[in-house]
């Protein structure tokens, strides 16, 4: 919950820029001093990558927006935690784990994957489900060529997935008041994890992904709320159960298992008929849009809910 | 007890000094948010943020009678713009909601109101608010005599309404929440218990020996 804090500089000083980063300043300084200088720090290398086969004609949201307002519990509650106390977390070195119902189960390690695939530009809708909404240029591959190449049993029907625990890098992690139980878990049905649109992403803006984003490597389901994007994932396995979800273990009734973005389902306690588009622009330059069935890629998407009643499986 | 007293001639400079202090976090923050330093997504951050103010202010006004019958300052003279200031801030987190937030859409707001719970609550406690606000000047208080005690006994209400209406929209209750609504059950409870306080002073007052 963002506060008020009184200026400590007179108005006429204050840059807009310079505003933001004292914001963040004072939240990491209450929270333990170091993390802060680590956070503006913390390294993003430059990442290429080719032309994606999507395209978005909507403005793309700002790299400042896209990096200073995350929901990552593991880091804290508030927006502007992860990229204030995220300063420690270390992306590398990384191993994910991909096991289950598989042939060939294995450990990769994140630089491999990002040298074995084809890093594509995967421009996204993000759609929130608290309401607001970003245009986010990812870079990643697709989910699919790694479930390819550890060759799933004909009996795996799901893919569960599972992020770090490490409360010595993640604040949000230690102390008396856990929002969520840990780790963060997700999961999807096999055959939207090999859906095209799936990715796995290492990189934003021409750059590996900013900590608080989930470095160094996460989900991206751009039809689905955004808590299905799971980050910093460890695990990644095959099963024939419908897996847990770590938000709809908290709240059964508000976060279904497919969780995709329909306008027409509202959230218990909100609508879900429009969205706040996050611009990165004072007052007047947020607007507000109806929200799109599947977030807009019901072409790509919709044929994998042929039948289903979409308020049941929500 | 303490007394909190100024100069005769600073006391109603005071109260306006109150105001000004008071309303100083609603101008910073529309500022910030209207020249675009207000983070990413500033609609939301000022609209939580008025009504976080909101809450505060109920707080302080409902505080100020125990803070007098415990031993602490006597605040009384600044309880009418406490308690205005909720209101006014209360208007301003609706107005934020409407105009900002909502785009002026009035079926959206509509059906909010209707559909949503905490929205529901949230605006019962700022339509009970009114009558308090328009009642708060002193010929009110001349005029219902009785009548305004009872009426103003909404702010209990009111205060258990804007608690609620906060902790119903999170997503998960985290600690600042729970604060809050740690803070204003206290304060609710304390009413019921003051009889019983009240006996037990005078009792220990009777029993000390005259000095």
């Amino acid at each position: 919950m963002p506060t008020f804090r009184p200026p400590r500089i007179p108005a006429s000083e204050i840059t807009p820029r310079s505003v933001y980063l004292r914001r963040r300043e004072l939240l990491g300084m209450a929270a333990g001093g170091a993390a802060l200088f680590a956070a503006h720090g913390a390294l993003a290398a430059p990442l290429a990558a080719k032309p994606g086969p999507y395209k978005l004609d909507e403005a793309v949201t700002p790299l400042e927006s896209i990096t200073t307002y995350n929901n990552f519990y593991e880091f804290g509650v508030d927006k502007n935690a992860p990229s204030a106390l995220s300063g420690n977390f270390k992306p590398r070195p990384w191993t994910v784990k991909v096991d289950g119902m598989v042939s060939k189960p294995g450990e990769f390690d994140i630089d491999q994957l990002m040298k074995d695939y084809a890093l594509e530009d995967r421009t996204y809708r993000m759609r929130c489900v608290e309401g607001w909404s970003m245009v986010i240029p990812w870079i990643g591959f697709p989910l699919a060529s790694l479930l390819d190449r550890v060759e799933p049993l004909g009996s795996a029907k799901f893919v569960a997935f599972e992020t770090v625990v490490r409360p010595d890098e993640m604040p949000g992690q230690t102390g008396l008041f856990q929002p969520l139980p840990w780790p963060y878990v997700e999961g999807l049905r096999l055959d939207e994890a090999r859906n095209p649109l799936t990715i796995l992403a290492v990189g934003l803006y021409g750059e590996t992904l900013p900590n608080q984003n989930g470095a160094p490597i996460r989900l991206v389901v751009p039809w689905k709320y955004g808590f299905k994007g799971i980050k910093s994932i460890v695990r990644i396995s095959l099963t024939d159960k419908q897996p847990p979800s770590t938000w709809n273990i908290a709240n059964p009734r508000e976060y279904g298992f497919y969780s995709n973005v329909n306008p027409d389902v509202d959230h218990p306690r909100w609508s879900q008929a429009t969205e706040r588009r996050i611009t990165g622009s004072g007052f007047f330059g947020e607007e507000r849009r109806p929200t799109l069935l599947f977030n807009g890629y019901g072409k790509e998407v919709a044929s994998l809910y042929a039948g289903m009643d979409l308020k049941a499986n929500y | 007890m303490s007394s909190f007293t100024l100069p005769r001639k600073w006391q109603g400079a005071s109260v306006w000094a109150l105001y000004a202090v008071g309303l100083a976090p609603a101008i910073w923050s529309f500022y910030l948010g209207a020249t675009g330093s207000l983070g990413a997504d500033p609609v939301k951050t000022f609209e939580r943020s008025l009504g976080l103010w909101a809450l505060r202010f109920i707080i302080a006004t409902l505080a100020v009678s125990p803070l007098r019958e415990l031993g602490g300052p006597n605040l009384i003279r600044y309880r009418r713009a406490l308690g205005l200031l909720a209101f006014y801030y209360a208007l301003m987190h609706f107005t934020a909601y409407m105009v900002l937030d909502q785009r002026l859409d009035l079926h959206a707001v509509i059906a909010d109101i209707i559909k949503r719970p905490y929205i529901t609550i949230g605006m019962a406690s700022l339509v009970m608010l009114v009558p308090l606000a328009l009642t708060s000047n002193s010929y009110s208080i001349r005029k219902l005599g009785h009548n305004w005690n009872r009426l103003h006994k909404l702010v209990y209400l009111i205060a258990a309404g804007a608690a609620l209406h906060f902790a119903m929209l999170v997503k998960v209750i985290t600690l600042e929440p729970a604060i809050y609504i740690a803070i204003v059950a206290l304060l609710l409870a304390y009413r019921p218990l003051r009889p019983y306080l009240k006996r037990r002073k005078k009792q220990r007052s009777v029993h000390q020996p005259a000095q």
